[in-house]
């Protein structure tokens, strides 16, 4: 070994912005801080929920505007593009499923996520009550 | 055999004269069917005899030549010149000291791979000399994919996280322990995990999957990281039920 190794320096804080690749993965990691958003919303909706109809209501009421609709709509865009997408197609990597000596395709794995996200969502809609 | 002149942009750093790096520029008649590696031969035979990097085979499998090839980490004996610009630079591989010119300092992670108990370990007694451990097929596809690894070190070079917290064991080390935990004939995993499954084992990585995307060798170490996530979640839970190892 050399006496004098040289060590490029690299940024603790723009680091991403040395290629794409890294550029996208921020963009995904980025949604914690819409996860902590709606943390808080739903503790504010408990504590609305506690305090009786008339504290309900108002929390109902404070969500139902152009603000916050916008808000929700680019979450979902967002969450969905980043998380759902994103993760389901990771998911094979994670949990691949061998049959004797085959693998079991990535796409078969990742289409049983989209099924089974399709259930678990008519089942949370029956327990809203918006499918009777 | 036509002739195609590429501006080779390489990186040279001197520990003996240079503060740090600069890049010298090299004009290359090159061959239509070379890689990179054949060019930067050419120069160290008909230009500039102080150019050191590394090589050795020439045909993927020794991991000596890894470099970066216009900012992405590379096998440069398959990067070919017909897939690339005019304007080619090339870099030692990101995230190691540059010991000189192209040839980084690769002590850190061959500690790393002498830490991991990275091979078959049986905890019963040797069995008599005629036998043999036997696998199935299906047993060896388990793992097969990860035995490709050639040590070239681009998953590092790619990791963020290695780049920000060099304590991180990193992707080629974790795949291979992954290799040797899937293998039917190993009783190691167990001793593997107490090591791979700590702090600076997998649950350092974040998943950007650069290290799978660069892969010289399709090998897919985000894809052996994150499985050994769940084995260390699941061996911990073990340890923690009534009965269980501490």
């Amino acid at each position: 070994m050399s006496s004098q190794p040289y060590v490029r320096p690299i940024s603790k804080t723009t680091w991403y912005m040395r290629n794409g690749r890294y550029k996208r993965y921020m963009l995904r990691e980025v949604t914690c801080l819409l996860v902590g958003f709606y943390c808080f919303l739903a503790i504010w909706g408990l504590a609305a929920l506690a305090g009786g109809p008339d504290h309900w209501n108002s929390f109902l009421e404070s969500q139902q505007n152009l603000l916050m609709v916008s808000v929700h709509a680019i979450s979902l865009i967002y969450f969905l593009i980043y998380m759902t997408f994103d993760w389901f197609k990771l998911a094979p990597k994670a949990m691949p499923v061998q049959l004797g000596e085959k693998k079991l395709p990535d796409r078969i794995i990742v289409i049983g996520h989209y099924v089974a996200w399709a259930f678990i969502s008519l089942f949370v809609f029956w327990l809203a009550g918006v499918l009777t | 055999m036509s002739i195609r002149q590429l501006e080779l942009e390489v990186m040279r750093y001197d520990p003996e004269q240079d503060e740090v790096p600069r890049f010298q520029k090299y004009s290359v008649p090159c061959e239509e069917d070379w890689a990179i590696l054949d060019a930067l031969n050419y120069i160290k035979e008909n230009v500039d005899t102080t150019l050191a990097y590394r090589w050795s085979c020439h045909m993927m499998v020794c991991g000596s030549c890894g470099m970066m090839v216009n900012g992405e980490p590379s096998l440069t004996c398959k990067t070919f010149v017909r897939d690339l610009p005019d304007r080619v630079r090339i870099e030692p591989l990101e995230n190691f000291p540059i010991e000189r010119d192209l040839v980084v300092v690769q002590d850190d992670v061959i500690e790393k791979f002498q830490k991991a108990n990275l091979y078959i370990v049986r905890k019963d007694d040797p069995p008599p000399d005629d036998t043999e451990y036997t696998q199935s097929r299906g047993a060896l596809y388990k793992f097969k994919q990860y035995t490709m690894c050639v040590n070239c070190m681009c998953c590092y070079a790619a990791c963020p996280q290695y780049a920000l917290d060099s304590s991180f064991i990193g992707p080629a080390v974790l795949a291979l322990a992954h290799r040797y935990n899937l293998d039917s004939r190993d009783q190691g995993k167990s001793d593997r995990l107490n090591i791979l499954a700590d702090h600076d084992g997998v649950w350092e990585c974040s998943f950007v999957g650069a290290c799978s995307e660069v892969c010289p060798k399709s090998v897919d170490p985000a894809a052996a990281i994150q499985q050994m996530k769940v084995d260390g979640a699941i061996e911990w839970w073990k340890q923690k039920l009534p009965g269980g190892k501490p």
